[in-house]
């Protein structure tokens, strides 16, 4: 213990371990508040700490009622007329022109230059009442239905982009200009993660039902973030994470002794040059081993009970929706902070009738699954679920389908402090706008940031001289919504 | 006013405020460094630039980013009174315990530190001098920039510290760091050899010079080049669809080797279409401003995405030359700069001129992502030589040979129209999906109304022909038809799948009639996927064995007329009231590829084309004059017309048409098309309230610089972009030299003289040695903007040249290393990393330019994209093996390798990479196969060494790899883990074997593999050391 630089590292360390990092531990005393910036810190370079990353946000208490999201993302934009948003006056109006009054003056998509022949289509799909609560969801959906009491439907979502790349961007950074960071890395940076065996923020994706839109690595990024906190993706094909399997003809032993080789070798130029950046590539290794073995593990069902498999309907590795579903629960128990998984098949702009039921056989067992295993393990409880698309459809025909719409939406959420069994905003009679309490997406981030226990205007990051947040100068806490 | 009324525990708190500032008087306040930062952070939102938000002071505001409005009246008192904080309502609110009082307010995310307070507190106390924000200011000019005046000015700022500069590195250290820095590679064994061994006084600048000298510089000075204007070889929206633009990374390579002053690099970008004359090196330099991001996604509002790209312009270039964050206007003025939103639309309508479409429709089909240019390759020209030699022999004996006899007798056999073939009628017609077909006159048959994806045509016609042979189908232009048709598909093509007849005879059943012998006039060859090898005859009587959807179509011969023939096996016999059915199917799965206009024949003779329709009317028209009437000009046409169809002749056209082909290849293969920018009219612009560009009703603005800065003297009613690139480089403009300059030494030093490359305005950094930032910047000016002059500057100093080793007394004055009392050591940039295996391993290709590459990547990586659909195709060969810089850019998806070593994905102009270390990035030099075959390689290479003990080996291993002599400790360690895996390979052979098989480039069989598979254990722990990939 005579190296003076090694007792400077670990008193670095010490701290580290506490409940909080050093440097955001640092800003609360300067700063006397709960929240920090990272302003003044380099968190990426030269002076970067070894151990695990704990957050720079300290997150308050009394406010935190979940420790982790799973976001399904039902990617391509889903129809909230044919699945959550039950419109009787738009059955009417089936066939019949769709009033000026709504659509003048308004955005619209592939309908562009057709403003004088928009005419309405009726709800596709019977509605029913599900539960104690009496929600209304479409009877494409009836495992989702039967959890009612469970979830709180939101029918006011708003956003701004009317495209599929621009508006999931919206949906994952706040903004449409790509390279912010998107809100799992918001949560990594200020959170951490509960896990050094696993990424924290993992991404699955699946398709099917319906026309596939590209989605971009960008909406699992970490912007201007470091690159520690992007998401990373599981695949179920290849490597399930990249490059995480040993090449051909190393076996995990000699692989071990490679990284021990290479560990020896990091440890005398530690000596020799004193530099901490050292120590962190040292621990860097540690993880990356740790991620090679425990990764195969993760995704080996083989533990999984029969009942769980039927419950999900699955019997895992075929990259089905249901399959995403059981991983999901299965990264939540190992302490990953932020899940997404994204079903790329809600986009029909045609024959939506056929398209949304088939696209909702595909995702409704699972997702009622997770929500089901998550709240028979106690895990829903300390569990953020959200489950919705980048925007809605319109009540207008394209065809026998519906265009992108972005005045009106639904999502459900369900899990730790969320108010069950509830619904909350509307659209107009005809499903166009939402009229009543409208939650736009950046009061959805202000939600889920506060059911951690953090506030949105201070989870910030300085980037060209400007502190960033998720929810950029908007936001407010949907509080009717929560428990 | 409340806060009017002095609290006792507020002086209290004050006295106690001032104590400990006024005893460090060694540093006195300066407003720009200690004072601005302060306001901008934590006022400016309310009492910054932008009107919309500002709070108190009446009219004007009461506002701390100019010095009229901090010192404004309130009211018979002032928030700052020069000397007399106490008078200062500034300092009461700062100070002040009470929340309805206190500023920032407590509900604002920003507080103030009690140093901040202390901090305004003494500058009020000082007299508040105020000054203007440092980087708007002139540059300051008088410095001495004689001798070794930067290390002067190193020295002195250090002494100030009582601290001083180290020693300077050893050499392999300073080789390597020198190496890395301007050409991006590690030397190599000879240069230190060469460099250790040197006893010039000046080896250093000869070093320095060569490198600046190598072609290998300007690679390493794109890089950091092409991160910020966004370079990629993909378009990044929706599809993420391949553009072509890499003759303009080639542009910026050449630049730097050439030392092109930076002044005129900043104008071809900018503006090289609009110089004077302009070269194509300057047309494809204009494609600067075709590099952002584009949107072929259906449904995009072309206006919402012109809106897009002007924004991105904007960011981008207030980025690149002024390093400012002009972007946060679009919306409402600057929180804390002084650009205004009106700034914002002016700067953007400079580029209002640019050719563009907002949504590039189809663009994803046929890549037409705007104006462009063809760039052959330099070797084009040789490449082609001996080939456009072949093609004038071939067209001398194609022009010279004699073909009066044969073309006399041609056009005797042509003089009378052909007749065997019958027109018919159909007695019935039917058609799928409401298709309307009606007859016209000459018996032809149209298709109109509902269109639909597939089709059969159902004829029914009684011929009266007692046998029939065979049957046409004439495919026939018309005006209704989109292109003219003949088909009803957009660009007027049409698949006819399958042909079926039947004999009908009365109410009796239908007999089949089979068919042989098809042929087309014409074939379509072009398209991907067909069984056939392109869109052939017998397509469409092969009973669909091949797939319902091939038959068939006449791409790209459209509004011309088409004929297909085919025999009956045996020829039928008719009688009266006997019918025959015709189903004519297109059942192909592109949509609407249907017969828009046709005529169904039959023949009982010989089945053949009549001669004469292949004949054009024109030449039909000479042939049907008599001898004598033709006139010289007739009789050329027609000698013409003979030579491109006479059989004598068909041996030399089948050569012309393969040397063609190999010149149309050739010319393929070494021609790169590039993006480029062509000028218009420009379009309107408008100040957009708050962003919204579905808004029109903002003022209409013309192209200007931001209104603060010095403004341009320019004649012309309207500027243009070619005003915008001299004003940036107009020697007043305070802040591009500064801007490039600070860049500069951050490539050398890990940190920029102010640390916030992207933002020199009041939220970045006050720089930590201002005086030799403007130094120079003004020097750089003053050479004429000479990048290399600039980069020989700041290596042929102590400073640079200085050891890196972190000394203890420093860990705790300097921790980021600021003051430069050591040299910095850093990763290197994710190219870097690849081409440092490569080159070790002896791999590198080191070609300069061309096409991007595809090294190996995980399969499945761009399964996510659609329209179309992707598969990656790592390269062969050569390709595998370039620099890192020619990776294929796929904004989307980039390269893991690069992506995990932060390499952006320049979706957005990016000034500064982070430099993470991270789990992802340790599996990627562990596990990725393009580092494992480089490990391989390398140690084929160490092996190959003659007459080496172990030991001796292993120290070489080591020493190419890092530059210098092994420590001790590190040998033992790798013969250790040398010796466990002869152990274990000699059990598991097979373990080798698969290893070697990564990659490539075959294994040297001459290695006994075992010992080979060891080794590469032995390589792979190299390459994956810290100090590997780190500069020092």
């Amino acid at each position: 213990m005579n190296d003076p630089f090694l007792r400077l590292s670990q008193r670095r360390a010490f701290l580290r371990r506490g409940s909080y990092g050093i440097g955001a531990a640092a800003l609360h005393a300067l700063l006397g508040t709960p929240g920090a910036n990272a302003a003044d810190r380099d968190i990426s370079s030269e002076g970067a700490d070894s151990g695990p990353w704990e957050g720079i946000y300290s997150a308050d208490p009394r406010q935190q009622k979940i420790k982790r999201v799973i976001h399904l993302c039902m990617a391509g934009g889903p129809s909230h007329l044919e699945t959550l948003d039950y419109k009787p006056e738009l059955k009417k109006m089936d066939g019949k022109p769709m009033p000026k009054s709504y659509t003048e003056g308004k955005q619209i998509a592939q309908l562009q230059g057709q403003a004088d022949r928009l005419k309405c289509l009726g709800p596709q799909h019977e509605f029913k009442k599900y539960g104690e609560s009496g929600l209304e969801i479409s009877s494409i959906l009836p495992k989702i239905g039967a959890l009612a009491d469970d979830i709180c439907v939101i029918r006011s979502m708003q956003t701004d982009q009317i495209n599929h790349d621009p508006a999931h961007t919206l949906m994952n950074t706040g903004t449409s200009i790509p390279g912010r960071p998107s809100m799992g890395s918001w949560l990594l940076y200020g959170l951490g993660s509960e896990t050094d065996n696993l990424p924290g923020y993992v991404v699955l994706t699946s398709v099917g039902g319906g026309q596939s839109q590209p989605i971009a690595a960008r909406q699992w990024h970490s912007g201007f973030l470091p690159s520690r906190f992007q998401g990373v993706e599981f695949r179920s094909q290849g490597d399930p994470v990249l490059y995480v399997n040993h090449p051909n003809g190393v076996s995990p032993t000699k692989q071990r002794e490679v990284i021990d080789a290479v560990q020896s070798l990091n440890q005398l130029g530690q000596q020799r040059f004193h530099d901490p950046e050292i120590a962190t590539r040292i621990a860097q290794y540690e993880l990356a081993f740790k991620m090679q073995m425990s990764t195969p593990e993760l995704m080996d069902l083989s533990s999984e009970s029969q009942e769980t498999l039927d419950l999900y309907g699955t019997k895992g590795g075929d990259g089905s929706f249901a399959a995403n579903c059981l991983l999901a629960r299965r990264l939540a128990e190992r302490g990953v902070r932020f899940i997404q998984l994204y079903h790329r098949g809600w986009d029909h702009h045609g024959g939506i009738k056929n398209g949304a039921k088939v696209t909702a056989d595909l995702v409704d067992q699972g997702t009622a699954a997770l929500v089901s295993d998550l709240k028979q393990r106690g895990m829903l409880d300390d569990t953020l679920v959200i489950w919705g698309g980048e925007f809605g459809r319109t009540p207008m025909a394209q065809g026998s389908g519906r265009d992108h719409h972005i005045m009106g939406f639904s999502c459900w959420m369900a899990g730790g402090g969320i108010r069950p069994g509830f619904s909350w905003g509307a659209t107009d009679e005809l499903g166009y706008a939402a009229v009543e309490n409208p939650v736009h997406v950046h009061d959805l981030h202000a939600t889920m940031l506060h059911l951690f226990g953090v506030d949105h205007t201070r989870l910030t990051y300085r980037f060209q001289g400007r502190d960033f947040r998720l929810t950029d100068v908007h936001g407010r806490v949907v509080k009717e919504i929560l428990s | 006013m409340p806060a009017r009324s002095v609290l006792f525990f507020l002086f209290a708190v004050l006295m106690l405020l001032l104590e400990p500032v006024e005893s460090a008087a060694e540093s006195a306040i300066d407003f720009s460094r200690d004072i601005k930062p302060i306001l901008s952070d934590k006022c400016y939102a309310c009492h910054g630039p932008d009107a919309n938000q500002r709070e108190g002071g009446g009219e004007n505001g009461l506002r701390f980013d100019i010095e009229e409005g901090a010192f404004v009246d309130l009211g018979g008192y002032q928030a700052i009174v020069p000397g007399d904080p106490m008078a200062s309502e500034l300092i009461l609110r700062i100070t002040s315990e009470d929340a309805d009082i206190v500023m920032p307010p407590s509900d604002h995310p920003k507080s103030l530190t009690t140093d901040e307070i202390a901090k305004l507190t003494a500058w009020v106390k000082e007299g508040a001098k105020w000054s203007q924000h440092w980087a708007y200011r002139p540059l300051e000019r008088q410095t001495n920039r004689s001798g070794d005046w930067i290390d002067q000015l190193i020295r002195q700022s250090l002494k100030e510290h009582d601290s001083n500069l180290s020693p300077l590195a050893e050499d392999g250290i300073l080789l390597r760091r020198v190496h890395f820095d301007l050409l991006g590679l590690p030397p190599t064994a000879s240069d230190l050899k060469a460099f250790s061994e040197s006893t010039d006084t000046d080896r250093w600048e000869k070093l320095v010079d060569d490198l600046l000298d190598s072609p290998h510089f300007g690679e390493r000075m794109a890089i950091y080049w092409l991160d910020l204007v966004r370079y990629a070889d993909t378009v990044g929206y929706h599809g993420d669809q391949d553009m072509s633009v890499s003759p303009y990374r080639d542009y910026v390579i050449n630049a730097f080797n050439s030392n092109k002053p930076f002044d005129q690099f900043t104008l071809e970008q900018l503006a090289g279409d609009l110089l004077d004359d302009a070269t194509d090196e300057q047309k494809i330099a204009s494609g600067y401003n075709k590099l952002g991001m584009m949107s072929a996604e259906g449904g995009a509002q072309p206006k919402e995405y012109l809106a897009k790209y002007a924004s991105d312009r904007v960011r981008t270039a207030s980025t690149v030359w002024l390093g400012s964050t002009l972007g946060c206007a679009e919306c409402h003025d600057h929180k804390f700069d002084p650009f205004t939103q009106k700034d914002f639309y002016q700067f953007a309508s400079y580029f209002a001129d640019i050719k563009e479409r907002g949504l590039y429709s189809g663009a994803n089909r046929d890549g037409k992502w705007g104006p462009s240019l063809d760039v052959p390759d330099d070797n084009l020209a040789e490449l082609l030589a001996p080939h456009l030699n072949r093609k004038e022999e071939l067209e001398r004996q194609y022009n010279e040979t004699a073909i009066d006899g044969a073309l006399a007798s041609w056009s005797e056999s042509l003089s009378k129209p052909g007749k065997n073939w019958l027109p018919l009628q159909a007695v019935e017609m039917q058609a799928l999906n409401g298709t309307k077909l009606e007859e016209l006159e000459g018996k032809s048959i149209l298709a109109s109304g509902p269109g639909a994806e597939a089709n059969t045509y159902s004829l029914v016609f009684e011929p009266e022909l007692s046998k029939i042979a065979g049957v046409r189908i004439e495919a026939l232009p018309h005006d209704s038809l989109p292109a003219q048709g003949p088909g009803r598909a957009g660009n007027g093509n049409f698949v006819l799948t399958e042909l079926k007849i039947d004999m009908i005879d009365g109410d009796s059943d239908a007999r089949p009639i089979k068919l042989k012998n098809a042929l087309a006039s014409f074939e379509q060859t072009d398209g991907g996927g067909n069984p056939y090898k392109g869109w052939k005859a017998i397509a469409a009587i092969d009973a669909d064995e091949k797939g319902a959807k091939w038959g068939w179509a006449v791409m790209p011969k459209f509004g011309v007329s088409h004929a297909w023939i085919a025999e009956f096996e045996v020829p039928i016999e008719l009688t009266e009231g006997q019918q025959i059915r015709v189903a004519i199917e297109q059942n192909h799965d592109n949509p609407g590829h249907t017969l828009g206009h046709f005529r169904f024949s039959v023949t009982d003779g010989a089945v053949k084309f009549d001669p004469r329709r292949a004949v054009p009317a024109e030449i039909l028209a000479v042939i049907d004059r008599t001898v004598d009437q033709r006139s010289d000009q007739d009789l050329e046409v027609l000698s013409q017309h003979y030579r491109s169809i006479s059989p004598e002749l068909a041996e030399v056209r089948k050569q012309l048409d393969q040397v063609n082909q190999q010149i149309a290849d050739l010319k393929a293969q070494h021609t790169r098309t590039t993006l480029v920018t062509l000028a218009v009219e420009p379009r309107e612009m408008r100040v957009l309230a708050r962003g919204n560009w579905m808004d029109d009703s903002g003022e209409v603005v013309t192209p200007g610089p931001p209104h603060f800065l010095p403004q341009p003297n320019v004649d012309a009613p309207r500027q243009n972009r070619r005003d915008l690139a001299q004003w940036l480089v107009s020697s007043d403009n305070p802040l591009t030299a500064r801007v490039f300059v600070n860049r500069i030494w951050k490539l050398f030093f890990g940190t920029g003289l102010s640390k916030v490359l992207d933002d020199i305005g009041s939220q970045g950094e006050f720089p930590t040695h201002p005086e030799l930032l403007d130094a120079l910047a003004v020097e750089f000016i003053e050479s004429g903007w000479d990048v290399k002059h600039l980069v020989r500057l700041i290596l042929n100093t102590d400073v640079y040249r200085q050891s890196s080793l972190p000394r203890l007394e420093l860990r705790e004055l300097d921790p980021y290393n600021r003051l430069l009392a050591r040299q910095s050591r850093f990763r290197l940039d994710a190219e870097m990393v690849r081409d440092n295996a490569l080159s070790v391993s002896g791999l590198l290709v080191s070609t300069v330019g061309g096409r991007s590459v595809k090294p190996y990547q995980p399969s499945g990586l761009l399964r996510h994209l659609n329209f179309p659909t992707r598969k990656y195709q790592a390269d062969k060969g050569v390709n595998q093996y370039r620099r890192g810089l020619y990776t294929h850019w796929q904004r989307q998806f980039l390269h893991p390798a690069m992506k995990l070593f932060d390499a952006p994905a320049r979706e957005e102009c990016s000034a500064e990479r982070p430099r993470s270390n991270t789990p992802l990035a340790a599996l990627v030099l562990l596990n990725d196969p393009s580092y494992v075959e480089a490990a391989r390689v390398f140690a084929e290479k160490a092996l190959r060494q003659n007459d080496l003990s172990e030991q001796q080996r292993l120290e070489w291993i080591l020493s190419r790899a890092l530059t210098r002599e092994p420590y001790s400790g590190e040998v033992e360690i790798l013969a250790k883990l040398l010796d466990s895996h002869r152990i274990h390979y000699q059990q598991a052979k097979s373990e080798a074997t698969e290893l070697l098989k990564i990659g490539d480039q075959p294994v040297d069989d001459s290695l006994d593999p075992l010992e080979l598979a060891s080794y590469v254990a032995v390589t792979r722990a190299i390459f994956n050391m810290h100090e590997f990939i780190t500069r020092n």
